[in-house]
């Protein structure tokens, strides 16, 4: 795991050894100071020798301000190192995720990857640079420390090895008491955003069937779970300072009345005796960063496994080296083909079809929910590639093609689209980036979209709000279906694209595609029989085989599917008028 | 859109310059108020472990001068080796120690409880107040901004309470503490503490005010960011589909650098406090080493070198607190305007409800064959008359909109004076385009809105004049959007009516078609499924939701029919469902079906807020205007 976040840190691998070289330095000096402190006091002030203390003086200050500059200099480089290294961790996920199938994102949903981008890299950037700050730091001066605290007077600093060890175990046993707590803490805390979150969804429900106390009372037994394993958790932490004091205080007598004993045998000077003091903080501090430093990074670890999680996964489709860039025309030929989401062909969705469409036929494909519509489209442009057999565009293998060519020259317009945001121009170059505005208002007449653009105030240039929530269902789908218009495809795949769009309008596309693109494979999916009754041939889909084709009066007079689907929809059928 | 993303889209860093005013102050003492309603014992006694434990710091300082100059020194003087002088005084300073230790861990403990106490208090109030807002505040404020405050906002309370405010005081009680010490021990050396003092609010206030600014810019740069990810990652599908991943990925590395510079910067001036901080600190140990040195080789200055040792530590002691404060003040101040967030929605107006009458079940009483006949209850509104006698009204489901004009915002009237009336048992269909009003009016029969001009009358009472919980609890509703809570299925059922028993729960799954898809699921009635992700089907979740509107049987329902992107089968299963909860109930129907216009008693078509055609089926067809036109519309392709 570690192994794949290092990768991340590239140009900045200069930054982030220097980082801890620069605190060690730091921290070198920083460790010097009392030794000479002492040196000052004993031969300087004690015997009043003005010259020794204003040498030491000096020397001190120089030490100081040498101090001072590694510090700038780390944080310097800790700064650049951390930024940089969460840009190239961003950079690698966002990277490996456009090259991702749809397969790759039906596995790891849009929203857990953006929570990996986010939150996760944040926490993981935060951990990195506490790590090449403070992981550098804490043990470099609990190791100098000690040295010097030893070379003053190995017998007093014997001191340590009882306090040290009660200190570090007491640490130890808080982060061990309260890691778990925390764990449930957090999922409590999940817990209870959950509650939040369905009841600012679903308040309609919650009001109409007057569950207000209800809820409130879900609420409050999920937020008194929280007080108290909260409470349980932080009661644990929260005895880190008086343990911390704790060790410090039993120091100071312990240093006090031995150090004194000592001076007066004369073994040991006052300004020793001021240093081992200095000295205690430093290594007592010490210990008390690296327990955050291993805290800190404990709780990142979850962050960073989901997030190698992103790096570690392969791209299921990618284009050959060389790909055929010519697509011939628009006819498709499914061959044998058999086709399951897992890969595993034991269990397809889809069985053994064989299929033939010449080019520039309307093919309409009607049936059920998982009768595998969608699944058979979608093998056209390549989102998903066969289990079994083989799919041909333009009389070639569609794994043969480069994926930019075959996807430009098969336009689908998905189930569950969507707009981005910026303007309605904007949007729809998408489908052909030096589309001229002529282009654009052709597409979109098509589309009948132009109606409702030319009635806003300013037109193409309208924003489109994120996921294109202002505007209606039904013209939000229109101008899905324009944008994919824009391409000029070989072959048009309208899954289910028009079912917002009342049935009037839906008629006028249909007119306007068979009349301006003439020479253009057109597959539509639809639940309505009305969508697809005047295509060249129908194909009836019933758990992921064919169950039939033909035109709508040649199925329903052979196919029991169909005609039962026809008589529901006209005896006790649709009254759609959303528009 | 999941949550715990954060990301800092709304951190209140983002949001501007940070400073201490009128409006934090009283925000603070509205904290402060919570704090005092049931913790203030705990509160006084934390605070004085606070005192005691700062003051038990200095003495520990103070103490190494009387260790040197009480008892190392005459005793290396005296050339004596009794020891007994300085044992008492490490036995005394031990004691003194325990009791420090022990009033911080008092101290500590008590701001654990405080803190997380007072938060879940807040919290709670919170979320019961968010229960009492009108529907137009839930469709007027965005859910990730309503989430932030119980995520963010109220985060960063619990940080200010457990840890920035007893800071901030055991800060300023130790330098007043320690000055006090230091001064005692020598005016001149106070002096030269207070020069390197200065010249770190200097360098805090440069350096610390360019991190603050550039820490918020790289906030807004970090929010940017993270919106776009979640925009393209939801879109990633379509990237695809338009092999537009090369723009996309130019797109990303450029703002990516962008973030790159800010967080840079902004972490460079962050960091580089500390270590100039600490240097600072040694640079000023050192002066008074050598200061301090000076004066005590001099006898007229009255330092002696136990009080230079203690001198030493105090200043210590007294460089910490001094820059702690300045970076707790900031995070009370971001802490506070996220509290005034949260304080914001506790006094948000609920609300309104005027009415007084109440569904009451009656034995018999009054006339009630009308829902008797349906559940075996017999339920009856209980009013108040002029001259204040309480009157039965028997519940029947009869509902009249007179002249009901309304507008969801001033100036854009919704419903121009809408007329209709609907009597018990009787099917209204309204039909008509999107935004042409139809969910408008079910959204002023339950008083989701008010109407501003008109009335609305529920078996003649005026529906004001019914208690809220009552109305509601006698209208059923469907809608389109299906809404679950994570929990079990027989739960979900449930919530139409929380004392059914499971067999009641069970036998509204049948009625709603939604038993045979139960049963066939691995853990029956008690799967769980969650409110936010769909391990159901959009079918199956709209079958659920009828379940749990026949469990409540109410004599009213609003359903709103389903459209698309549901299979043919599943479609014919929801019919029947819905065409079962109707029988029997005044049903006001959002029609997308045929079956459903041909067997209403009333057909309302709505075009621009108004009812421009009503009748049955074959009055409208018979009338040949925009109801025709729908119908043919539809056929004639």
């Amino acid at each position: 795991m570690l192994k794949k976040l290092i990768a991340s840190v590239r140009e900045y691998k200069k930054d982030t050894l220097l980082s801890p070289f620069f605190v060690t330095m730091e921290v070198l000096l920083e460790v010097t100071v009392p030794m000479i402190m002492a040196d000052l006091i004993d031969r300087g002030v004690e015997v009043g020798n003005m010259d020794h203390i204003v040498r030491r003086g000096i020397l001190l200050v120089a030490l100081a301000l040498c101090s001072l500059l590694f510090g700038v200099l780390a944080a310097r480089a800790s700064a650049r190192a951390s930024a940089g290294f969460a840009k190239n961790l961003r950079l690698d996920l966002f990277h490996n995720i456009q090259n991702f199938s749809f397969s790759n994102l039906d596995r790891l949903s849009a929203s857990s990857l953006i929570t990996r981008l986010t939150t996760d890299v944040t926490n993981v950037q935060q951990a990195f640079m506490m790590f090449i700050r403070m992981g550098a730091r804490s043990p470099a001066m609990f190791l100098f420390a000690m040295i010097m605290a030893f070379r003053i007077n190995s017998r007093l600093a014997l001191v340590y090895i009882g306090v040290v060890p009660f200190l570090a175990g007491g640490l130890a046993w808080i982060m061990f008491r309260s890691y778990p707590i925390f764990e449930r803490v957090f999922k409590t805390y999940d817990n209870l955003n959950l509650v939040v979150q369905e009841n600012l969804r679903g308040i309609r429900v919650v009001k109409s069937f007057v569950r207000e106390d209800h809820e409130v009372e879900k609420f409050s037994d999920i937020s008194n779970a929280l007080y108290r394993f909260f409470v349980k958790a932080d009661r644990y932490m929260a005895g880190t300072m008086p343990l911390m004091q704790a060790s410090t205080y039993a120091c100071m007598l312990l240093i006090s009345w031995l150090g004194a004993n000592m001076i007066i045998a004369g073994d040991m000077t006052t300004g020793q005796l001021m240093s081992m003091i200095t000295y205690t903080m430093q290594i007592l501090m010490s210990l008390m960063m690296l327990s955050m430093v291993l805290v800190m990074i404990s709780i990142s670890r979850a962050a960073a496994s989901r997030i190698v999680e992103v790096l570690d996964e392969v791209p299921t489709i990618t284009g050959p080296a060389d790909g055929v860039t010519e697509v011939a025309d628009g006819s498709i030929r499914f061959q044998n083909v058999l086709f399951s989401y897992t890969g595993d062909a034991s269990s397809p969705c889809m069985f053994d079809t064989d299929l033939s469409i010449a080019s520039g036929e309307t093919i309409g494909i009607i049936g059920g929910t998982g009768s595998g519509k969608t699944s058979l489209v979608q093998l056209i442009p390549r989102l998903y590639d066969v289990t079994k057999g083989a799919v041909l565009v333009g009389g070639r293998d569609v794994r043969e093609y480069d994926l930019t060519v075959l996807r430009d020259s098969v336009a689908i317009v998905l189930q569950r689209n969507t707009l981005f945001t910026g303007t309605i121009a904007e949007n729809l170059r998408w489908g052909n980036a030096d589309a001229s505005d002529s282009e654009l208002e052709w597409a979109a007449g098509l589309a009948q979209a132009d109606e409702f653009i030319d009635r806003l105030e300013l037109g193409y240039d309208s924003h489109i709000e994120q996921g294109g929530t202002n505007v209606s269902g039904g013209q939000r789908q229109r101008l899905c279906l324009a944008r994919a218009l824009l391409k000029r495809p070989k072959i048009l795949i309208l899954d289910d694209a028009t079912s917002a769009v009342d049935t009037a309008t839906e008629a006028e596309i249909r007119e306007a595609l068979r009349r301006e693109m003439p020479g253009t494979t057109k597959l539509i999916i639809a639940q309505r029989i009305s969508s697809i009754r005047d295509a060249d041939r129908i194909i009836v889909l019933d758990d992921g085989r064919i169950d039939g084709t033909g035109t709508h009066d040649e199925l329903l007079a052979t196919n029991a599917i169909y005609r039962e689907v026809f008589e529901s929809q006209t005896k006790g059928g649709d009254f759609d008028v959303n528009g | 859109m999941s949550m715990g993303r954060g990301g800092g889209r709304h951190n209140p860093a983002a949001q501007g310059r940070i400073r201490m005013d009128k409006e934090s102050l009283r925000t603070l003492r509205r904290v402060f108020a919570h704090i005092g309603d049931g913790y203030l014992g705990r509160l006084v006694l934390a605070m004085g472990c606070i005192v005691v434990s700062a003051l038990v710091s200095v003495a520990s300082a103070l103490f190494l001068r009387v260790l040197i100059d009480e008892h190392i020194v005459p005793i290396l003087l005296a050339g004596s080796r009794d020891l007994s002088g300085l044992a008492s005084a490490i036995g005394a300073m031990g004691l003194l120690y325990i009791g420090g230790v022990a009033s911080s861990f008092l101290y500590q403990q008590m701001m654990v409880s405080i803190s997380h106490g007072v938060l879940r208090d807040i919290r709670n109030r919170m979320f019961f107040s968010m229960q009492r807002l009108p529907l137009r505040y839930f469709d007027t404020h965005a859910t990730g901004e309503l989430m932030s405050r119980y995520t963010n906002d109220a985060d960063a309370m619990r940080q200010m309470l457990s840890q920035s405010i007893p800071h901030v005081f055991s800060s300023l009680l130790t330098i007043v503490f320690v000055l006090t010490a230091m001064l005692s021990l020598s005016a001149l050396l106070t002096l030269v503490v207070f020069a390197v003092v200065a010249v770190m609010f200097f360098v805090t206030a440069r350096i610390g005010g360019k991190s603050a600014n550039y820490f918020s810019k790289r906030q807004k740069v970090l929010g940017d960011l993270n919106g776009y990810v979640e925009e393209m990652i939801d879109g990633q599908k379509v990237i695809q589909v338009f092999s537009r991943e090369s723009a996309v990925r130019a797109d990303f590395e450029d703002r990516n650098e962008q973030l790159f510079e800010h967080t840079d910067l902004a972490n460079r001036y962050g960091i580089v406090l500390m270590p100039i901080m600490g240097n600072l600190g040694n640079i000023q140990y050192v002066l008074i080493a050598v200061f301090g040195g000076m004066l005590a080789m001099n006898p007229s200055f009255s330092l002696t070198l136990g009080g230079l040792a203690s001198f030493l530590t105090l200043s210590k002691n007294f460089t910490n607190p001094v820059s702690q404060i300045s970076q707790q003040i900031n995070s009370v101040v971001m802490a506070l305007a996220g509290a005034r967030r949260v304080f914001r929605l506790i006094d948000e107006e609920p609300e309104e409800d005027l009415g007084h009458a109440r569904l009451v079940k009656t034995d018999g009483q009054g006339d009630c064959r009308e829902n008797a006949a349906r559940s075996g209850a017999c339920w009856a509104w209980e009013t108040t008359g002029e001259n204040g006698e309480t009157r039965l009204v028997p519940l029947a489901g009869d509902i009249r909109l007179q002249g009901v004009n309304f507008a969801y915002e001033t100036d854009k009237p919704v419903l121009h004076d809408v007329d209709l009336f609907a009597k018990p048992g009787q099917k209204i269909a309204f039909v008509g385009a999107t935004g042409a009003g139809k969910t408008t009016i079910t959204n002023l029969i339950n008083r989701f809105y008010d109407v501003q001009q008109g009335r609305i009358l529920y078996d003649g009472i005026p529906v004001q004049d019914i208690r809220k919980p009552d109305l509601r609890r006698s209208l059923g509703m469907v809608l389109q959007d299906t809404t679950l809570f994570t929990g079990t299925i027989m739960e979900n059922i449930r919530y139409g009516r929380l004392e059914a028993t499971d067999e009641e729960v069970i036998e509204a799954a049948k009625l709603a078609n939604a038993h045979g898809f139960i049963t066939r699921l691995p853990d029956g009635y008690q799967t769980v499924i969650s409110g936010t992700e769909s391990e159901l089907s959009q079918g199956q979740r709209q079958l659920l939701s009828i379940a749990r509107c026949a469990v409540a049987d109410p004599p009213v329902m609003i359903l709103d029919e389903a459209t698309s992107s549901i299979d043919t089968r599943t479609e014919r299963l929801i019919q029947e469902g819905m065409d079962r909860l109707m029988e029997g109930r005044t049903v006001f129907v959002i029609a997308h079906r045929l079956s459903t216009v041909q067997n209403a008693q009333a057909i309302l078509v709505l075009e621009g807020g108004r009812i421009i055609e009503r009748g049955d089926h074959d009055d409208l067809i018979a009338q040949r205007g925009k109801y025709y036109q729908l119908y043919t519309g539809m056929r004639s392709v």
